[in-house]
């Protein structure tokens, strides 16, 4: 038998089925590999003795009605799991115990699965590169001293190394998509209000969506499926009819139209991403899909709209960590005193530069300038989509402007690591799904993604394209296990 | 538009993080190479824009006025850093 | 107050050489009458153990997010309508953000540049006629935790119950110009929210509380002055002593040649003055935005008909209709419709007694019996059908007006049926000519001295004949038919 690490979550829970394994082995396999892979940083909080435990309590009571049964999975630690630490990767909330359950982890364990671990994150998920986080940077199994891209980096790095048979992320800018792009594996970013938020540590309230991140299209599907649902709890949660995405998957890419933007085609934009994005059109075409050249005019505006937008909600999301109802305390000799204190030895340098922004841009004066001025673009940049849609189906980009990069080359400047999201944020601004596959290998070796972005709640549709754009790509991650 | 360091310990202060010099001096170099780069919107016209007001594509849903949330003290004061089983603790308030 | 006319209606401040005009606005914040809270599922009830009505919404958790309560909105638009205010179709929430202990969040949601209600207006009842005072809008907000400095010498306690729970801010224009108009405007918004149910009005338990924005002008002046704003007053005589103070204290910044700071101000009720919150003012910048947690507040037009459909008759309305319909003088309107329970009380007195006998009974004894023992109409000892009992036996002559009040004391006591009194302690009437005039008889008889100086025209003797009559009788017998046979029997 081939190694249990090495199946896909869809095998895996076929097999579970068959009853050709058992959770306890599962679970053990991916708990193993967990403790021999310490070096990749990738859990903050582990959850093994918990998860062995329930595996033979599934084992013993099983239920294979279940879409996940006994299938362990760890997750981004920016939700909250009862009584499991939830950190958001900030010492803010080092010590913080929620005492209730995030609606898409709910749905995964009514589902079945079990939580393996709580996985590493960019603090407050306010990163690209994973190395805002509290608890040390995390290596990407594609290579030493590379990052696995951000904010989601603990858990792409979890899966690219085989960690985890699946995980979820959460996506304000790309958090899902680039570092799914960064380690060869699939990310979709539902549309807005897809996916319940409750529960969910808040950075950017209009733009955070949770999101599947595995290995593969199918199985991505299959975990898409379990996560989706309508929440009373979330007044921005969509009560639209959800389909079941994992039982309607299929290939067909015959006769759909792709449009392909040319403000993506970036200044400066390299030669290989290029290669990436033209060899992904050829595919579409020999696939029997339409490839139809479109234009998104307002596109080099959504990165500027979105570092206004997000830090601001941010600043306001984020005041509620202050020292007094829990989490991390510095004391002081009053009140005021004691919020300074908490605040700026609480968080790091990053989160407190967009607490800054958000601050700013609110204050006083600015409002109309910055962020009523940023909430008009995003209405340009929703426009420019719902052009392009009346003539095509889905659109195809290049993920991220580059491959990875190496752990410090862009952490002394914001801007040059806040370009990295060129690509990805104009999707969350629109609120549409977008789904990011691996597309190929730089020279180096590294992974390269393409993003699929679809219309408001087509995650179908986009699933399927990838479905059959993977199946031509072929593509297979070449990792070492240097670490172990 | 440059932001001085003066703008710096204001927000600094509207935002209760204290800045030392050093990090407030950095800050400033670094806010403003951000809004340089924010600054490209100006060159848009949104004038007669209407600006976005909510992404999701639905109404806001209604609740019921019913009491569902009981008691759960126990729970709320759990995490809370100065320990006390009736209430929140901060430092002295002085009006 | 020596400096203040006396004449509150025509309210001023005078110096050697000046007269001000003082102008002042109201922020109203009234709680709404709801079980839970605007955005959580969480108790509303006054009273409760600290922080045991609080859930994770209120305390703010990570990843907590708010819902709203349809009750409350539909609360604050049929307040809308009873103010007779633009209703918006379109509303929305923002973000208002400061720091604070008894604010989890960091902010409180509230609504800014768009709010539910729009302008209305309220009508006032001053001696000299009516006066209209311009609402500007009513949002709705949610209140923030209470602190608590006095447990603990180092530290402050923070108790979240309130947090969260659903507050109105109506803000006036600043139409009001004396005490007694702050006074009248203050008892009319809260008549109009209990008539509605929309709020209990109960000052003691905060649910209601007013910011005041108070500037002075000279008399004649018609640009308004800068204004400074008290926070957080909670009774109406505060409100006044406050207004008091701080009108005084801006003429003689003025007397002096000095400027007002437009400020926010404290009023210490202990050292009854106005103090500045200079701390305040720092943090005062609230960067408003749109909530992104919650989306705009939409209705239609049916949703706003439905309710108007279901608003009750209110105290403008009502008044008009019983002195239209019951003949009472607006004065008398007025006493019977300020308060809602009252209104009841009296319809529910009048529906089988004669107006105006019921209207003097209960504006007269009524009252002074409910303000002797402090207790709301709601409470009154006497329930309507028994005063209704008690007004229809002096209609018919059963008992006099005098023996009622009797009658009505017992009443007080136990609530009992006063047709029992009367028979219980042989208080009815003495009706029969017959027996009457045997009284008056004898009283003739035994008197005949008096008899006499009457003849010769000393009238005033009359009065004592009727006396000894109702003497002899236990004052039992009717007035009106003791008088009537004296005429005769003394011509």
């Amino acid at each position: 038998m081939t190694n249990i690490t090495d199946l896909t979550l869809t095998e895996l829970v076929n097999k579970i089925k068959k009853k050709e394994v058992s959770s306890r082995e599962i679970t053990n396999a991916y708990v193993n590999r967990s403790e021999k892979s310490k070096k990749l940083n990738t859990y903050i909080t582990d959850n093994f003795e918990n998860a062995l435990k329930k595996a033979s309590d599934f084992d013993n009571n099983p239920n294979y009605e279940k879409k996940l049964p006994g299938i362990p999975i760890a997750v981004k630690d920016l939700f909250c799991t009862k009584d499991v630490k939830t950190t958001a990767g900030s010492k803010i909330l080092n010590n913080f115990i929620p005492t209730y359950e995030s609606t898409v982890t709910e749905n995964l364990w009514k589902e079945g699965s079990i939580l393996l671990g709580k996985l590493n994150c960019d603090e407050f998920a306010m990163g690209s590169s994973n190395e805002t986080s509290f608890f040390g940077n995390v290596q990407s199994p594609i290579g030493k001293n590379l990052v696995p891209g951000g904010s989601s980096g603990g858990s792409a790095s979890a899966l690219a190394a085989k960690l985890t048979p699946a995980t979820i992320g959460t996506d304000t800018g790309g958090s899902i998509r680039q570092p799914a792009s960064f380690t060869g594996t699939v990310g979709l970013k539902p549309t807005y209000g897809a996916c319940s938020r409750y529960g969910i540590v808040a950075f950017a309230s209009s733009l955070d969506q949770a999101g599947p991140m595995t290995g593969n299209v199918k199985d991505c599907s299959l975990l898409f499926d379990v996560m989706c649902s309508y929440d009373i709890k979330d007044s921005t949660s969509v009560n639209f009819k959800r389909k079941n995405y994992f039982k309607e998957l299929n290939n067909s890419i015959k006769g759909k139209k792709i449009g392909i933007p040319k403000e993506y085609r970036v200044d400066g934009m390299s030669k290989e991403i290029e290669d990436l994005w033209q060899k992904g059109i050829n595919i579409i075409k020999d696939s029997g899909a339409e490839v139809i050249d479109i234009s998104l005019p307002n596109t080099k505006y959504a990165l500027p709209a979105y570092y206004i937008v997000a830090p601001a909600e941010a600043s306001s999301n984020l005041a509620r960590y202050d020292g007094v109802k829990y989490g991390f305390r510095s004391e002081g000799k009053n009140l005021i005193e004691m919020y300074e204190n908490t605040r700026s030895k609480g968080f790091g340098d990053e989160v407190k530069r967009r607490i800054m922004i958000g601050t700013y841009v609110l204050s006083s004066g600015y409002y109309d300038a910055y962020y009523l001025k940023a909430q008009k673009v995003r209405k340009l940049i929703k426009n420019d989509f719902d052009e392009v849609y009346k003539k095509v189906d889905a659109i195809l980009t290049p993920s991220t402007p580059s491959s990875a990069f190496t752990i410090g080359e862009k952490s002394n400047d914001p801007v040059s690591m806040y370009l990295n999201d060129i690509f990805t944020v104009p999707i969350n601004l629109a609120g549409l799904p977008a789904i990011s596959i691996p597309g190929g290998h730089d020279s180096k070796g590294y992974p390269l993604g393409l993003q699929i972005i679809g219309k408001t709640f087509d995650e179908q549709n986009i699933i399927n394209i990838a479905y059959a754009m993977e199946n031509q790509i072929n593509f297979k991650n070449q990792i070492k296990d240097w670490w172990i | 538009m440059g932001i001085d360091l003066k703008t710096v310990k204001h927000i600094s202060k509207l935002s209760r993080i204290s800045l030392d010099d050093e990090k407030a001096k950095k800050l400033e170099a670094d806010l403003n190479s951000i809004f340089a780069f924010i600054e490209k919107l100006n060159e848009l016209d949104t004038k007669n824009v209407e600006p976005l007001t909510s992404i999701a594509e639905t109404t806001l849903q209604l609740r019921k006025d019913e009491i569902k949330s009981t008691n759960i003290r126990e729970q709320v004061l759990k995490n809370s850093p100065e320990k006390n089983k009736d209430f929140f603790v901060v430092p002295k308030v002085v009006e | 107050m020596d400096l203040v006319s006396k004449d509150q209606n025509k309210y001023s401040i005078k110096r050697e050489n000046n007269e001000y005009e003082v102008v002042i606005g109201l922020e109203v914040h009234a709680q709404v009458l709801s079980e839970s809270k605007l955005f959580s599922t969480s108790s509303t009830k006054f009273g409760a153990e600290p922080n045991t009505q609080v859930s994770l919404v209120d305390a703010a958790f990570p990843g907590m997010l708010p819902v709203i309560n349809e009750f409350c909105i539909k609360q604050a638009v049929k307040t809308g309508i009873g103010l007779n205010a633009k209703i918006n179709k379109k509303s929305i929430f923002d973000r208002k953000n400061y720091f604070y202990a008894d604010l989890p969040q960091g902010y409180q949601i509230s609504q800014y540049k768009n709010p539910i209600v729009g302008e209305g207006t309220v009508i006032l009842d001053l001696p000299d006629g009516e006066k209209s005072i311009g609402i500007e809008r009513l949002h709705l907000e949610q209140d923030a935790g209470k602190s608590i400095h006095d447990i603990d010498p180092q530290n402050t306690f923070v108790d979240l119950n309130r947090s969260g729970v659903a507050l109105m801010e109506i803000v006036s224009k600043p139409d009001l110009r004396s005490l007694e108009e702050v006074n009248l405007y203050i008892k009319k918004l809260r008549s109009i929210m209990k008539y509605l149910g929309t709020c209990d009005g109960n000052m003691q338990e905060g649910s209601l509380r007013a910011d005041v924005n108070i500037s002075v002008r000279k008399k004649g002046d018609k640009d308004l002055g800068t204004r400074c704003e008290i926070k957080n007053v909670n009774s109406i005589k505060f409100m006044q002593m406050a207004i008091d103070y701080e009108a005084n204290r801006q003429v003689d910044i003025l007397e002096e040649g000095g400027k007002i700071d437009q400020e926010t101000r404290l009023f210490d009720t202990k050292k009854n003055e106005t103090r500045s919150m200079r701390s305040k003012e720092d943090a005062h910048d609230y960067r408003y935005f749109p909530d992104p947690d919650l989306l705009p507040l939409e209705f239609t037009d049916e949703f706003i008909n439905e309710l108007k459909k279901n608003i009750p008759e209110l105290p403008d309305e009502k008044k008009k209709r019983f002195i239209e319909k019951f003949k009472l003088s607006p004065y008398e309107a007025n006493i019977l419709v300020s308060d809602i329970d009252t209104s009841k009380y009296f319809e529910a007195v009048i529906k089988k007694s004669d107006i105006k006998l019921s209207t003097n009974w209960i504006t007269g004894e009524l009252f002074a019996l409910l303000n002797e023992k402090n207790l709301e109409i709601s409470k009154s000892p006497i329930s309507a059908l028994n005063l209704s009992k008690l007004i229809n036996l002096i209609k018919d002559g059963t008992i006099s007006g005098k023996i009622a009040k009797s009658v009505f004391e017992i009443m007080a006591v136990g609530d009992a049926d006063p047709q029992k009194i009367i028979e219980e302690k042989g208080l009815k009437q003495q009706s029969d000519p017959k027996e009457l005039e045997k009284i008056v008889d004898k009283v003739i008889n035994e008197n005949q001295d008096k008899v006499k100086e009457f003849k010769l025209g000393k009238d005033k003797l009359f009065g004592f004949f009727v006396g000894q009559v109702m003497k002899i009788s236990g004052g039992k017998a009717n007035p009106q038919l003791v008088n009537d046979i004296l005429k005769k029997k003394l011509k």
